[in-house]
């Protein structure tokens, strides 16, 4: 923001527009070579991703129920479904856990911590993004889900009237609230992250302002630090959830999956998310039931291709009155 | 323009990926003998529950016959039979027969026109009852009790039909959670092909490699998931390879009376008790399982080695021969035994294969 500011506000005469390359400055045609490629190269591979899913999955797609019934896994749409409802449901689970959790941690380092002690931990935190998914999945299934079972038949005993909490306790804590917990635990440090640079950036001035008009500092954030960073906080809870949604590993090895559609969040049978039903199913595939498999990649790739353009048109939207400017 | 080398570049790359992508469904020929320094590779795709044991017998095939490469690629049972069906394979690894309508002259592209295939067990393997049950050691189970509790009809630890065949155990008062395999396994159609075979009151649906969704109960990954899961949550019961069990209780199986313990002797005595498929040829050694003989341990996967009758290739032949020999052999079985905690195969039965091995051409 700062450099945005202080740039002068008249382009520099010699710079001129960078579409006509001059002859003597091939650094700049190079330069927006390079860029337009890497441009084109990301849409290319996206392309390629997605025929790939289209020409691998659709014998899938395409087959005769029947056949799908003896040779695959089942008619395609119902069998689909659960799974692509447990990916969305995880991950919003995830979303719920995370996201108030790390809207705290960063405004506690942007704001409140004393910056002795805010960039040790922006480091920490930034450490834990580099946590492979693969030892999430054990530290979830060796020592979360036996520890949080006595706390779920707590919750299951007591509060056992609201549906979310129904049903049989699992006896081994391996629930969707646990593959909820370690995919918040995942995606916590990216949306921090994210959010207090976004903090961080908030115009100094607004809150110096806020101050001086008698705000405390609560109503300052409320103020001039939050609605300045609305649409950066979507954009870092959009990502956030892009990799929950396709969080494999540590769902593989942590859920109790299997194909049915429920809320409830202690018992033993979650609905399975897409990814970790490929994880699951993949290596014994053969035939129609790989085909099958792909094709649900391609759904999960269109779910997260929905997710992403809904979060961009929403940060696009607000981006106009965020406040700041 | 400048930019147009670098997307040919980048085309070039993500197209290369892609066809890399599409080129992974063809294994590379099997058997090849590309006779460079007398070097042979021979190709089996199969099985992952013959994994460890495979992982053994190529490593001390190959220590023995340093000029030979096998490769085993454990990408599954219905893998490794398309793979040799097709031909890419030049033996596969299987947790069951062919079956008849697989069967038949000509059926398969690696072996000679007239040539059927040939089932050889090579690989037993006892499914425990494993179980987490605090204060409980010992657990013998009937066959209807075990399918109850898998089908989720018996909920509870103290269930009269647990008690009675536990009368000095102390069960607790607390609801058992079922552990069975989130993924397709050999495992799991031989566990439940045991239920439905000795208690089919209770258990009527027929053996798969997925487990009946209907019947609810826990899910985990594999084998090593199972056995975690049952270890880490209380009052469970799964069901795992014996070998695999670790320090958790295994559960007797009651069979005619007798509680069986998972043990190797008890496993291969089933095919023993057990006839081949009727109306094969001599030597293919395809076995339906008796699961309710006397003294036999119920829950058994038995993996095969399917080869050809007679090979195209006559070099690849002699390699198999070699190599499944050696599979089968005493020295083979007892090295499975100790890298896979498999059940070895009776000496009879061993002989047997080696006679239907020796007529392979």
């Amino acid at each position: 923001m700062t450099e945005k500011l202080t740039r002068p506000p008249t382009a520099d005469p010699d710079a001129g527009p960078p579409a006509q390359a001059d002859p003597r400055r091939p650094g700049e045609a190079i330069f927006r070579g390079l860029a337009t490629g890497a441009g084109i190269t990301i849409l290319v591979i996206l392309a390629l991703v997605a025929s790939f899913l289209l020409v691998q999955g659709s014998p899938a797609l395409f087959a005769d129920p029947a056949k799908l019934a003896s040779q695959g896994y089942g008619e395609f749409a119902s069998w689909v479904l659960p799974y692509a409802f447990g990916t969305v449901w995880a991950a919003l689970l995830a979303l719920l856990l995370a996201v108030p959790v790390a809207i705290g941690i960063a405004l506690f380092i942007s704001h409140y911590a004393p910056r002795r002690l805010a960039q040790p931990l922006g480091y920490v935190i930034d450490l834990l993004a580099a946590v492979p998914s693969v030892v999430f999945g054990l530290w979830g299934s060796l020592v979360l889900a036996p520890a949080v079972r006595p706390l779920y038949e707590a919750l299951n005993a007591h509060l056992g009237f609201i549906p979310l909490f129904a049903g049989q306790v699992s006896g081994t804590g391996r629930t969707i609230l646990t593959a909820a917990i370690v995919l918040a635990t995942m995606i916590l440090p990216i949306i921090t992250s994210l959010c207090r640079e976004v903090f961080l950036q908030a115009p100094r001035l607004h809150e110096e302002a806020a101050l001086a008009l008698g705000a405390t500092r609560w109503e300052m954030i409320k103020m001039a630090v939050l609605p300045f960073a609305r649409p950066g906080i979507i954009a870092a809870i959009m990502l956030g959830l892009g990799r929950a949604l396709g969080e494999t590993m540590a769902v593989t090895m942590v859920l109790s999956g299997s194909r049915n559609i429920t809320f409830e969040l202690l018992t033993s049978q979650n609905p399975n998310t897409i990814a970790a039903t490929i994880a699951q199913n993949f290596p014994e595939a053969f035939g129609l039931k790989t085909n099958q498999l792909i094709a649900a990649g391609l759904v999960l790739f269109v779910i997260t291709l929905a997710v992403n353009s809904i979060a961009r048109w929403i940060v696009a939207r607000r981006a106009e009155y965020s406040g700041a400017n | 323009m400048r930019i147009k080398p670098i997307a040919a570049a980048a085309l070039v790359t993500a197209t290369t990926l892609a066809l890399a992508g599409c080129a992974t469904n063809e294994t590379p020929a099997a058997g090849n003998t590309s006779a460079s320094g007398g070097s042979q590779t021979l190709t089996g795709v199969g099985a992952s529950s013959q994994k460890a044991a495979q992982e053994k017998w190529v490593a001390e095939f190959q220590t023995k016959n340093p000029n030979i490469t096998v490769n085993y690629s454990p990408d599954g049972s219905g893998a490794g039979r398309s793979a040799f069906i097709a031909g890419a394979a030049a033996f596969a690894g299987s947790d069951r027969p062919l079956k008849d309508e697989e069967m038949g002259a000509g059926k398969f592209a690696g072996c000679a026109a007239d040539s059927n295939a040939l089932n050889l067990p090579v690989y037993i393997s006892p499914i425990a009852v494993i179980y987490n049950v605090e204060g409980v050691t010992d657990l013998a189970l009937d066959p209807e009790v075990v399918a109850g509790i898998f089908a989720g009809k018996i909920t509870k630890w103290n269930d009269p039909a647990i008690v009675k065949t536990n009368p000095g155990a102390k069960l607790p008062d607390a609801t058992i959670t079922a552990v069975h395999r989130a993924d397709d396994s050999g495992t799991t159609n031989n566990f439940t092909d045991t239920l439905n075979k000795l208690a089919p009151s209770v258990w009527a649906a027929p053996a798969s490699d997925t487990f009946p969704a209907d019947f609810g109960g826990e899910a985990a990954n594999g084998t090593s998931g199972v056995v975690q899961a049952v270890t880490g949550g209380t009052n469970t019961i799964g069901y795992a390879d014996a070998s695999a069990a670790g320090s958790l209780g295994k559960a007797s199986i009651v069979v005619n009376g007798k509680p069986l313990q998972p043990t190797a002797e008890a496993a291969a005595a089933i095919l023993d008790h057990s006839q081949t498929v009727a109306g094969r040829e001599a030597n293919d050694l395809a076995y339906s399982l008796d699961r309710t003989s006397e003294g036999v341990y119920p829950a058994v996967l038995v993996s095969y080695a399917i080869v050809c009758q007679t090979y195209k290739d006559s070099a690849v032949a002699t390699l198999v021969k070699d190599y499944v020999g050696y599979m089968a052999s005493a020295d083979g079985q007892a090295a499975a035994a100790s890298a896979a905690g498999s059940a070895p195969l009776s000496s009879a039965l061993q002989a047997k294969v080696k006679t239907a091995l020796d007529s392979v051409k």
